[in-house]
C-alpha cells in the first residue's frame, strides 16, 4: 500500500478533495452547510477562545500506512520539518507563555532526525509536551527502543493509537502485525512506568472506528479497553480518547471506494451537537505544518486551509492576531461535532 | 400503495410515527431510550440482545440498525453471528419442542 500522493490519487490534491467533501463524487450530493449549523448554534463566525496549545506536525513520514490516516502519511512521504523551522517554533513558545502545551504529531514524529533535540528544547521552556506515538515505531528500529526512557526523562504525555483491543480490528485499519507490536510497545511503556496509576507518566490511548461508523461512548469503551488489555496482556493505561474519523484523505478514499460516503456524512450531520461545536479544539489550538505554515487544526492543515489572518507562517506568529481570527470551516468539520464531539483529547461534550 | 413493503430509508423516518399519534409515540420512544441505557446490563450487552431478537422477529429495520450498533459497540463478527445462532436455536427449538405435543396426540389416537 502506498500513500495517495504516491498513487497520484485525486484526493492527494486539496482542492479536489474539498470539492468532493462538499458535493460527493457525483457532484450532486449536498447536505446542510456546516456554517448554517453554526449559525443556528450562535457560533458563527467561529472564533478562538484562548490559545493554549501549539500542535506541531513535524513530518508526514511514518513507518505505517493506516487506512484511515488523514495525513496520508507513510514511508514514501518525505516532508519533514527542518531544524530552522523548529527553532522558529521554539522562539514562539518562549515569547508566548500562554501557549502552555506543545502537541507533537506526524506521521511518526520520532522519525524526524531532530525530534529528540526539539523535545529537549521545549522541555527547557517548561511546557507540557504531548507526543503522538504510533507505538510500533518503538520496535521499528533498534535506535527507537529507548524511546520510553526518553519520554520519561522529559515527562512527556504519550498519546497512542490503538483502534481496538483486539487484533482483527487493529490490523485491518493499521496493517498486519501492528496489534502484536503495539502490545509489545505498550508493555515497554508500562515497564518504564507509563500508564501506571499515580506514576505521573501519562499514557493515553486513542480509539477510532475501523469502518464507516461513529464511535461508541468514551467512558463505557474505556472500561472495556482497560479490562481487556489488563486481563489479556497485563497492560495499564490512563485514559481512552475516542475519536471520530474525519472524512478526509485516506479515510475519505475508503468511504468513497466502499460506497459509504453519503451515509457516513448523513450520520455526522444528523449527530451534530451544538455543545460539542462550542468546544471544538480549533478554538484553543494552533496547528503548525512541517513547512511552518499555520492552520486552525491538523485537518485544515491537510486540506491546505491556512489560517484566516496575517500570521500565516510561524515566522509571522502573532498571538493577538491569531486569537482574533475567524476559523476556517467546511463540511469536514461535522467530524468534530458529532455526538459527544471529537478532538485530539477525545470526546468534548 | 408503494411497490415494496420495505424501504431502507423508512428506518430514518421511524420518529414520524408521532405525526399520527404524538402522545403514544412519545411514551414509546421515551421507554425505548430508557431500555437501552447502561443499567444492570450494559448498553453494549443490550445491543447484542437486540440483534438476536431482531433476527428472531425478522425485522429488516432492526437487523440493519442493530448490526451497525452492535459492531460500533465493539462486538466482533463471530460474536454477532453466535448471537444470531442463539436466536435461530431458540426459534428452531420452539418448533421442535412442539414435536412432543405431536407425539402426545399421536399416542392418544393410535392403536
Amino acid at each position: 500500500m502506498k500513500s495517495l500522493k504516491a498513487e497520484h490519487n485525486i484526493l492527494a490534491n486539496a482542492n479536489d478533495q474539498l470539492e468532493i467533501i462538499e458535493h460527493g463524487i457525483s457532484g450532486d450530493f449536498s447536505l446542510v452547510p456546516f456554517q448554517q449549523k453554526l449559525e443556528q448554534s450562535n457560533l458563527f463566525p467561529l472564533k478562538p477562545t484562548q490559545l493554549e496549545t501549539l500542535q506541531v506536525n513535524i513530518g508526514k513520514m511514518c513507518n505505517q500506512i493506516c487506512k484511515h490516516c488523514h495525513v496520508d502519511a507513510g514511508p514514501d512521504r518525505k516532508e519533514i520539518m527542518t531544524k530552522e523551522t523548529m527553532m522558529l517554533c521554539l522562539d514562539v513558545l518562549q515569547k508566548n507563555p500562554l501557549l502552555s502545551t506543545v502537541d507533537i504529531t506526524g506521521g511518526a514524529p520520532e522519525m524526524n532526525p531532530n525530534f529528540r533535540w526539539f523535545v529537549e528544547e521545549i522541555s527547557k521552556l517548561g511546557k507540557h509536551i504531548i507526543v503522538r506515538c504510533n507505538l510500533t515505531i518503538i520496535l521499528a528500529n533498534k535506535k527507537y527502543h529507548n524511546l520510553p526512557g526518553f519520554y520519561k526523562d522529559h515527562i512527556i504525555e504519550v498519546v497512542s493509537s490503538l483502534p481496538f483491543y483486539t487484533q482483527d480490528r487493529t490490523d485491518r485499519q493499521r496493517g498486519n502485525g501492528v496489534f502484536k507490536n503495539s502490545i509489545k510497545a505498550l508493555q515497554m511503556l508500562n515497564d518504564a512506568g507509563y500508564g501506571k496509576e499515580n506514576s505521573g507518566f501519562i499514557l493515553n490511548l486513542v480509539y477510532n472506528p475501523a469502518g464507516a461508523f461513529l464511535p461508541p461512548m468514551q467512558q463505557a469503551l474505556e472500561k472495556e479497553y482497560k479490562q481487556s488489555l489488563k486481563q489479556r496482556h497485563g497492560i495499564e493505561f490512563n485514559n481512552l480518547f475516542v475519536m471520530t474519523n474525519m472524512p478526509i484523505s485516506r479515510y475519505l478514499d475508503y468511504l468513497l471506494t466502499t460506497g459509504n460516503y453519503e451515509m457516513y456524512m448523513e450520520k455526522l450531520v444528523n449527530a451534530y451537537n451544538s455543545t460539542a461545536a462550542a468546544k471544538v479544539m480549533c478554538r484553543n489550538t494552533i496547528s503548525v505544518g512541517w513547512d511552518g505554515y499555520l492552520y486552525d487544526c491538523d485537518f485544515n492543515q491537510m486540506l491546505e486551509l491556512k489560517v484566516n489572518c496575517q500570521s500565516k507562517h510561524i515566522v509571522d506568529f502573532c498571538l493577538e492576531d491569531l486569537t482574533k481570527r475567524e476559523i476556517n470551516i467546511g463540511q469536514h468539520c461535522y467530524g468534530c461535532t458529532a455526538g459527544p464531539g471529537s478532538s485530539c483529547s477525545g470526546s468534548v461534550a | 400503495m408503494s411497490e415494496h413493503y420495505y424501504n431502507a430509508k423508512d428506518l430514518g423516518k421511524f420518529g414520524n410515527i408521532a405525526d399520527f399519534q404524538k402522545e403514544l409515540a412519545g411514551k414509546f420512544f421515551s421507554y425505548y431510550d430508557e431500555v437501552f441505557k447502561d443499567s444492570e446490563l450494559s448498553a453494549r450487552e443490550k445491543s447484542l440482545i437486540a440483534l438476536a431478537v431482531a433476527h428472531s422477529v425478522q425485522c429488516p429495520y432492526c437487523i440493519d440498525a442493530y448490526s451497525a450498533d452492535a459492531f460500533e459497540k465493539g462486538w466482533s463478527e463471530a460474536q454477532m453471528m453466535e448471537a444470531v445462532h442463539v436466536a435461530c436455536a431458540i426459534r428452531g427449538g420452539a418448533s421442535l419442542v412442539h414435536g412432543v405435543q405431536m407425539m402426545n396426540k399421536v399416542k392418544e389416537i393410535a392403536m
